[in-house]
């Protein structure tokens, strides 16, 4: 909502300057957007009249002025613009006017000067040199019965403020100059002057008739002919300034006007060509498959929720929405009808949105309008027709329908305090309802004390206690309420040490030399078949882009797009991971406290590992990052748990060189060298590294157990044992644990070996035993014969061979 | 035979420029050794009147002595010379950098989002993450915003395609969060939910995905004075600072009634003198108790919802809010 500052100042007018004014609305909720001064203050520019123009004898471009400034005596001014003769009323800066500078404290100082050789005493200004547009293509011509000698700053009003306010949804109220006039009385207690209208006297008997067949809908139609309007009049300057300066662009005179009331009452209307009209107005739902051409030249195709204002040939506007072009008034039109309704605002509401366009009706009606100021409406657009286009008028019709009703409300004192948690007095509470305008009652209900309230006919958001409890608050002043350490039992709220936070993961990866990263939740279509192989991804019905249209169902996509990202910017190394929710459609999932059915939506864990396995360094032979380096990475994330890593297929990876991540027995992750395919798909210079895990798993740790430690020393064997170079080496480990005894503490693959010595096809693995006991030192013997068991199963199992 | 005063007194010469150990074994023995010259005094002492000997016998004694600390004097000498070379030898350029790897980083957003956290979490507060695709329900109806209310158009959502009656969404705020956890638990309630929300709306100020902190108290007498209370504290914590403003302004969200927006001004540094919007909020509207499945006569409370990058952005001074999903390192790289 924006208006003039000085609009508003003759509605009501506080001893305050614009910047207390906008302060004091915007902590009373109304929002101060913007508050835009409509003038550069300029100082001693004054309404002049050229009187006579000679051509200037030393240059072909200048005239020689003589011009009247009000003054006995006329002066001289040389002047330069094209469109200076005699006649012409223009805005003169004197001798000593200050004129807007290069900045404010600069003004442009006009002195007497000799312009070759002839004398010039003052300036015969442009708007631009004034500071009003950016036309310099002449002097600013001023209207013929501009005052001569006036001061133009204040005879253009340019003192003036545009004000724009945000306004919440509830306060439809405000949504006029009517309406932040009031709020501004009942902040600051001035009085305030109502427009007068006057309802014009009839001349004609003439009125069009109106059904109301939806009439819970539609709660009041009011309407008016006037007959003999000169529609291509011309509005006058003071409504086209203050229709400006509140944002509304000079149409035609009728548009003008039902613009003007509706800003000034917020009461909209709609002007009829009444010779355009067929029969009767009927105010209805429309009928399924009905369709309306409206005022924008939109063809729509109604439903039967949307109300209608027909005639006899059909559909003839969107009720509180927009009018139909085939009845709309015209320059040419002389016969009118306008209307003044009230439509229910659950009624308009979304209806607009709904064609995809916005009205300024539309806007009000579906927040809610004045139902009692319909004939107001009328009777001050007729004022202002008659006053601009003239005509003869007929008399006001109201049809009413339902109203909406104005139930009392209810405020109990207390539970008004306990809420705002300030002993705000009864009386205190009694004002505020007293300026606001809210009629009410004070009296005891079951004891207790209670404000009765009954809202007005322009307020449509107090339905509740709480309504009336936020009016008190507000008018009281939230500054005034005192911002207090609550008051409460305490109860400590700790992190588990069972259950371990993402941020503990997320900080074991920024150690591990990872760096966070967030990507969008939608991505390309395209990402998710290639690196999830998922044709049927979820998908968004109104993007924000197409390559934003699906919900991802895995981290990689995006970490491989900022890979490309950082590539492209020279990154040597990259190194990066996500925490992140995924999306997988799931049919076994329920509506539940957590959960929406039809989804699963886990949150996952995934990094990327790209470049050097180190930094470049010194000392270090620079090597390529690898699958291993990587898995340790993730052991070290999964650490206390122990994960298996077994072989598995993915889309997304190398299938020599992919695994499944396993926990329990479940497969909670996989890890692995990205496809080749997709490094050239994707133009990387070499493969990364991918892991992406489930985190929930990740987060379940065991609390540690003490166990007793060994007084005696460990003992440490090595076997070298030759298998088939295809068999997985953790299977081999698999085997060794589940047939170690007790003391066996440690089983470690430390070293993998193929080449000379070795049968080709086969390879040694070597491994070291760790053993212990607690109670004794174990002999040799002992140890001998735990060994053996390692190598009988291990031949047994795998065929393995001492080497 | 030689006197004990020259042989003591060569003994001291000589050792005295040894420089190697095995040289200074070799040396000593030709005074201290079985055929030495001090050994030969000592054999003679047999051959001296029983008068003499004692006094001679301290005599020899004391040249032993003597060409003993000179030895050891020139034992340790040479000990501490080979030491110092090899300590020499061994000097490295400390200077170098160290090796192994580098350090990664938390994601700025992240980085407030632990510390709200934080310092939620020290006055008691619980935290709680929910679904991102969420039911029109949970995100709008339960929050006193029924379908075609104005507020509504306050909301860009980006609806989901799904086999679903009901219209599913991706949640527009994280508010849907107090519904959710208030039916999950007994008042007192309090809790922060931080997580990703949704709206359409792609421009240099606004990002189609961000993230937000809901937060929610809800006892007998939680009062609009403890909201104000509790997020000034925060602000003056997260920001560590005494030296900001905080304002409430009247404003209106439908699942708060009085509802507050937020306002802070620096009492220094760059942003100075600004009001700042950083947060909606307000005293939690019945009907939203009510759909909490509570008794809004005997419980009231505050909630407030606010931008996390919103704050990460006053917080580290940053300008542009696309940086946060560009995954730049350059940028990144600077919060680790």
């Amino acid at each position: 909502m924006q208006f003039s500052e000085n609009w508003l100042r003759t509605f009501v007018n506080p001893d305050l300057s614009t910047d207390q004014l906008t302060h004091l609305l915007t902590m009373a909720g109304l929002e101060v957007e913007e508050d835009e001064p409509v003038g550069v203050p300029f100082k001693g520019v004054v309404v002049a009249e050229v009187i006579s123009t000679e051509k200037h004898p030393n240059a072909d471009r200048l005239n020689v002025c003589s011009v009247n400034v009000g003054e006995a005596e006329p002066v001289q001014i040389v002047c330069g613009a094209p469109n200076v003769r005699a006649g012409i009323k223009v805005p003169c800066a004197r001798l000593g006017a200050a004129l807007p500078g290069e900045t404010a404290d600069q003004p442009f100082v006009i002195a007497a000067v000799k312009m070759r050789g002839v004398d010039s005493a003052g300036m015969l200004c442009s708007a631009k040199e004034l500071r009003l547009s950016d036309d310099h293509g002449g002097l600013l011509e001023l209207p013929s019965d501009a005052p001569v000698g006036a001061d133009v700053y204040e005879y253009l009003a340019l003192n003036d403020h545009k004000i724009t306010i945000k306004l919440t949804p509830n306060r439809a109220d405000c949504l006029s100059l009517l309406g932040i006039a009031r709020e501004t009385a009942a902040l600051t207690g001035t009085s305030m002057v109502l427009p007068a209208i006057t309802p014009a006297k009839p001349d004609l008997d003439a009125v069009h008739p109106v059904t109301l067949t939806a009439n819970v809908a539609c709660g009041r139609f009011a309407g008016r002919v006037i007959r003999g309007v000169n529609a291509n009049a011309k509005s006058p300057d003071w409504m086209v300034q203050r229709l400006e300066r509140s944002g509304v662009r000079s149409i035609s005179a009728l548009v003008d006007v039902t613009n003007y009331v509706m800003l000034e009452l917020g009461r909209p209307l709609h002007v009829y060509d009444q010779d355009k009209l067929t029969g009767a107005i009927e105010v209805r739902f429309a009928r399924e498959g009905e369709s309306l051409k409206l005022l924008n030249e939109q063809t729509i195709t109604l439903a039967d929720d949307v109300l209608l204002i027909a005639d006899a040939s059909g559909p003839i506007g969107l009720a509180g929405i927009m009018g139909g072009d085939s009845t709309k008034a015209e320059l040419t039109t002389q016969n009118v009808f306008l209307e003044s309704a009230f439509f229910d605002p659950n009624v308009i509401a979304g209806k607009a949105r709904r064609f995809n366009f916005t009205s300024d009706a539309a806007h009000r009606f579906e927040r809610g309008v004045d139902f009692e100021n319909c004939v107001d409406g009328i009777e001050r657009a007729t004022q202002l027709i008659l006053d601009i286009c003239g005509g003869q008028v007929g008399p006001v019709s109201v049809v009413n329908g339902e109203l909406p009703p104005r139930p009392a409300v209810k405020m109990r004192v207390k539970r008004a305090q306990r809420v705002i948690g300030v002993a705000i007095s009864a009386d205190e509470m009694a004002s505020i309802f007293t300026r606001l305008g809210l009629g009410f009652e004070q009296k005891d209900v079951d004891g207790e004390a209670c404000f009765i309230v009954t809202p007005p006919s322009y307020r449509f958001d107090i339905l509740i206690e709480e309504d009336l409890i936020e009016e008190v608050a507000r008018v009281y002043g939230f500054e005034n309420i005192p911002s207090k350490p609550p008051v409460a039992e305490v109860a400590m709220f700790m992190p588990t040490e069972s259950v371990r936070s993402v941020h503990a993961l997320r900080n074991v990866l920024a150690d591990e030399d990872y760096q966070e990263v967030i990507n969008y939740s939608f991505v390309e279509a395209k990402w998710e078949k290639d690196f999830a192989a998922n044709e049927t991804p979820i998908a968004l019905k109104n993007p924000i882009a197409s390559h934003l249209s699906v919900m991802r169902s895995n981290l990689i996509g995006g970490l491989v797009a900022n890979l490309v990202y950082n590539i492209n910017r020279r990154a040597p190394r990259v190194r990066l991971f996500e925490v992140g929710k995924v999306f997988l459609k799931d049919a076994s999932v329920v509506n539940g406290p957590l959960t929406v059915a039809g989804f699963n939506q886990p949150l996952h864990l995934a990094g990327l590992a790209w470049g050097p396995a180190l930094p470049e360094q010194w000392g270090a032979e620079t090597r390529q990052v690898d699958f291993f380096d990587v898995k340790s990475d993730v052991e070290a994330l999964i650490a206390p748990l122990q994960a298996s890593f077994s072989k598995m297929e993915h889309p997304a990876l190398h299938p020599g060189r992919s695994a499944g991540v396993v926990l329990d027995g479940k497969v909670i992750g996989w890890l692995g060298e990205l496809h080749p395919q997709l490094v050239l798909a994707y133009d990387l210079p070499s493969a990364p590294v991918v892991f992406e895990l489930v985190v929930e798993p990740l987060q379940q740790v065991a609390i540690p157990l003490y166990k007793e430690v060994s007084n005696f020393p460990p003992v440490k064997r090595d076997l070298a044992l030759v298998v088939d170079a295809s068999l997985a080496a953790d299977e081999l480990l698999n085997t060794l644990k589940r047939v170690a005894p007790a003391e066996v503490t440690d089983v470690n693959l430390f070293d993998v070996y193929t080449g000379k010595g070795v049968e080709s096809g086969k390879k040694s693995l070597a491994i070291r035993f760790q053993l212990h006991n607690t109670q004794k030192t174990l002999t040799d013997v002992e140890v001998d014969a735990m060994m053996d068991i390692f190598i009988q199963e291990a031949s047994a199992k795998h065929a393995a061979q001492l080497r | 035979m030689r006197s004990l005063a020259e042989i003591v007194l060569e003994a001291e010469s000589t050792l005295s420029v040894i420089d190697d150990l095995a040289l200074l074994e070799q040396a000593k023995a030709k005074y201290l050794g079985k055929t030495g010259e001090l050994t030969e005094h000592m054999k003679g002492l047999g051959k001296v009147s029983a008068e003499d000997r004692p006094r001679l016998g301290q005599e020899i004694n004391l040249a032993k002595e003597k060409i003993e600390s000179v030895l050891n004097a020139q034992r340790d000498s040479i000990q501490q010379r080979k030491l110092a070379s090899k300590l020499a030898e061994e000097a490295i350029d400390v200077t170098l950098p160290g090796r192994g790897r580098s350090r990664g980083g938390i994601h700025p957003v992240i980085r407030t989002w632990q510390r709200v956290e934080e310092i939620f979490r020290s006055i008691g507060f619980d935290v709680a993450d929910g679904p991102e695709i969420e039911t029109d329900w949970f995100n709008f109806t339960a929050l006193n915003q029924p379908d075609n209310h104005p507020a509504r158009s306050m909301h860009d959502t980006f609806y989901v395609e799904s086999e679903s009656e009901e219209p599913l969404l991706l949640r527009t705020h994280t508010s849907p969060m107090q519904v959710r956890y208030a039916r999950m638990h007994k008042p007192p309630i309090k809790v922060i939910a931080p997580g990703k929300t949704y709206r359409v709306d792609s421009d240099a100020t606004h990002s189609p995905m961000f993230h937000q902190v809901e937060g929610l108290w809800i006892a007998d007498n939680i009062s609009f004075a403890d909201l104000k209370g509790v997020y000034t504290d925060f602000l003056r914590q997260f920001f560590e600072t005494d030296d900001l403003e905080v304002r409430f302004r009247p404003s209106f969200f439908p699942f708060t009634e009085p509802s507050a927006e937020i306002d802070m001004r620096f009492g220094s540094g760059p942003l100075k003198g600004r009001w700042l919007e950083i947060s909606g909020s307000g005293q939690v509207h019945p009907t939203v108790v009510r759909n909490y499945g509570l008794d809004p006569e005997q419980y009231i409370g505050f909630a407030f919802g606010s931008g996390l990058e919103r704050l990460t952005m006053l917080r580290y001074g940053i300008g542009d809010l696309r940086l946060f999903y560009e995954g730049d390192l350059r940028f990144l790289k600077q919060f680790a």
